[in-house]
């Protein structure tokens, strides 16, 4: 399997999920191109509108296709994406540039001297790091709307908590591995809390109720805790997030 | 006041469910709906609904629920389940036909052994706002149905119709089986590479039972553990409902309507579509043995499933007077509540 494109080649691997999903994988690594990959082809599959897919999710690494077997077999469909892995038409990706405030201090950031500590660094500037940093949305998964940053800056890579939380506030800015992520929602979580957005990352209000969508960027912008009272009371009310297109 | 049910008793987890929420995995949103798809397509058909319309899903114990509209056609389908109506010496209705029930009629849910869920639909739906395309609840986020969670004592499930229609009462002369002791269908991967050959082998060989650890999102399996062949982590990658990931500890989760979209365990197979809704049946306790089929094998099952409920859907007939005489029992008083919505 494999398609030669402009003197690329595209390895895939098409894997069952079952009779009703299909994961066309391009690796096994969390990685930009690995990503650039996986959001073309989901762009590509979803301006096909390929008779009985009903929901395509993007991953680190693979792409799965839910699709209804009694519309289309997984062998049809399996031709049908091969097809469709060497042409990039119509698959432009709609993609937003955002600025995320976040108050890396106190309570809301109850892991960030730990982390400091760990890391041999000091708090202002795991800080600096953090929020000097342009992430990559890879995919949102866990929650409604939690997303998966990278990549983080190597000197704050750190494995998962050894004691899991219960309770991660919603808004909690975290970072484990080589990520970085947000929780929406209140939930256990074992990641390290640097700090705290007042926004909001999914809101069934809004027409598009995930903040953020695989492809788009993050800066994170460090504000006070004056600053993030006010911000979080403007949320409550109306508040335009910051945020710009990304040129395709 | 608009028709609903009240809730006098909400039973152990009662949620409005649909057949789920399609099109919001990409953002985290898992499916949800109903565990047994299947059992609540036959009871929507039992009251005249198309069949996704939201209804009452009902796990392990039943709720207890006063009719408040003129009346309310509602049918129950779950193996051995039953409705008891009125509150002192219950006429109890079997599952797998249509009953109407005047206003203010009282009447409990009783859930049985056979089945770990049940579906109550009626007549006209569940009135709760589609959030996101879909009724079902998703309770982890408070997402869709009632309030998005689960009954509580003195809520009222909204209805879409005050009256029920005159048409005849139906029955299904056949009904889905009850969760039963036949084996899981399943299609090995995506990731059973991740496992030893052995691992695989013990999957299809060993006998699992659901744990105590079992809800919408999935349920634990008791039994022989399997053997990650290097490490159980992978790169998070998408998950379907079905999927069997076995985290570190090597006790396999077989993963429910309510899963999250995404996880970093890796799977060792996939239950069938033809299967899912027989293990949404499956209780606390019960065995589960696994069987390793073909895509082919399951489409062509897929198939011959939905054929079968199509035919079901089609063949309901209308109630035989000697099966259940309504008029009669109205009229010696032994549903309490008598005149009101029976012309």
């Amino acid at each position: 399997m494999g398609n030669s494109v402009a003197g690329k080649i595209t390895k895939v691997r098409f894997l069952s999920a079952g009779d009703r999903a299909l994961v066309v994988e391009f690796g096994d690594r969390v990685d930009r191109k690995l990503s650039e990959d996986v959001l073309r082809l989901n762009a590509t599959v979803r301006s096909r509108a390929l008779e009985g897919v009903i929901e395509t999710v993007p991953t680190f690494r693979s792409l799965m296709i839910h699709f209804d077997p009694l519309v289309i077999t997984r062998g049809r469909l399996e031709l049908s994406i091969e097809g469709l892995l060497g042409d990039d038409s119509g698959s432009q990706i709609d993609t937003r540039f955002w600025h995320i405030p976040v108050c890396y201090e106190g309570e809301l950031a109850p892991d960030l001297v730990e982390v400091a500590q760990l890391t041999g660094l000091t708090p202002s500037d795991v800080v600096a790091m953090h929020s000097g940093t342009i992430y990559h949305v890879y995919m949102l998964g866990f929650l409604p709307g939690f997303p998966y940053l990278g990549d983080l800056p190597a000197e704050l890579s750190l494995p998962r908590r050894a004691d899991p939380r219960v309770r991660v506030p919603p808004g909690s800015i975290a970072i484990a591995t080589s990520l970085s992520a947000i929780y929406p929602y209140e939930s256990p979580g074992g990641w390290h809390l640097i700090g705290t957005t007042p926004l909001r990352l999914f809101d069934l209000d809004q027409p598009k109720p995930a903040l953020l969508a695989p492809g788009d960027a993050v800066l994170f912008q460090a504000v006070d805790r004056t600053h993030y009272d006010r911000i979080r009371h403007a949320v409550e009310n109306s508040y335009e997030v910051e945020s710009e297109p990304i040129p395709g | 006041m608009s028709p609903g049910l009240n809730v006098l008793a909400p039973g152990f987890h009662t949620t409005v469910q649909d057949l789920g929420r399609i099109g919001y995995q990409d953002m985290g949103v898992p499916v949800s709906g109903a565990l047994d798809g299947v059992s609540l397509r036959v009871a929507n058909a039992l009251v005249g609904n198309p069949p996704a319309m939201p209804g009452l899903e009902i796990l392990l114990s039943g709720p207890t629920l006063e009719v408040a509209a003129d009346s309310a056609r509602v049918a129950l389908v779950g193996a051995g389940a039953s409705l008891r109506i009125g509150r002192e010496d219950p006429l109890v209705i079997p599952a797998g036909q249509s009953v109407i029930l005047p206003g203010s009629e009282v009447f409990e849910v009783a859930a049985s052994r056979h089945s770990a869920c049940c579906y109550l639909a009626v007549e006209g739906g569940i009135a709760v706002p589609l959030v996101l395309g879909s009724a079902s609840t998703y309770a982890r986020a408070a997402i869709g149905g009632l309030e998005g969670r689960a009954l509580r004592r003195e809520d009222v499930v909204p209805l879409a119709v005050a009256r029920a229609s005159q048409g005849p009462e139906l029955w299904a002369p056949t009904l889905p089986s009850a969760a039963g002791e036949q084996s899981i269908r399943v299609i090995l991967g995506p990731q059973q590479e991740c496992f030893t050959a052995e691992a695989v082998t013990v999957l299809l060989n060993g006998k699992f039972r659901v744990s105590k650890d079992a809800d919408r999102m999935g349920m634990r399996l008791e039994g022989p553990l399997l053997q990650h062949r290097a490490g159980w982590d992978i790169v998070s990658d998408a998950i379907a409902t079905g999927s069997i990931q076995v985290p570190g500890s090597g006790q396999p989760i077989l993963l429910m309507a309510d899963h999250q979209t995404t996880g970093g365990y890796p799977k060792i197979a996939t239950v069938i579509s033809a299967d899912l809704a027989v293990v949404g049946r499956r209780r606390t306790g019960d065995p589960i043995r696994f069987l390793a089929v073909s895509v082919e094998t399951a489409e062509g099952l897929y198939r011959e499933q939905e054929r079968w409920l199509a035919e079901l859907i089609a063949g309901l007939e209308p109630l035989p007077r000697n099966r259940l005489d309504l008029t009669s029992l109205y009229g010696n008083n032994l549903i309490s509540g008598v005149t009101t919505g029976i012309e």
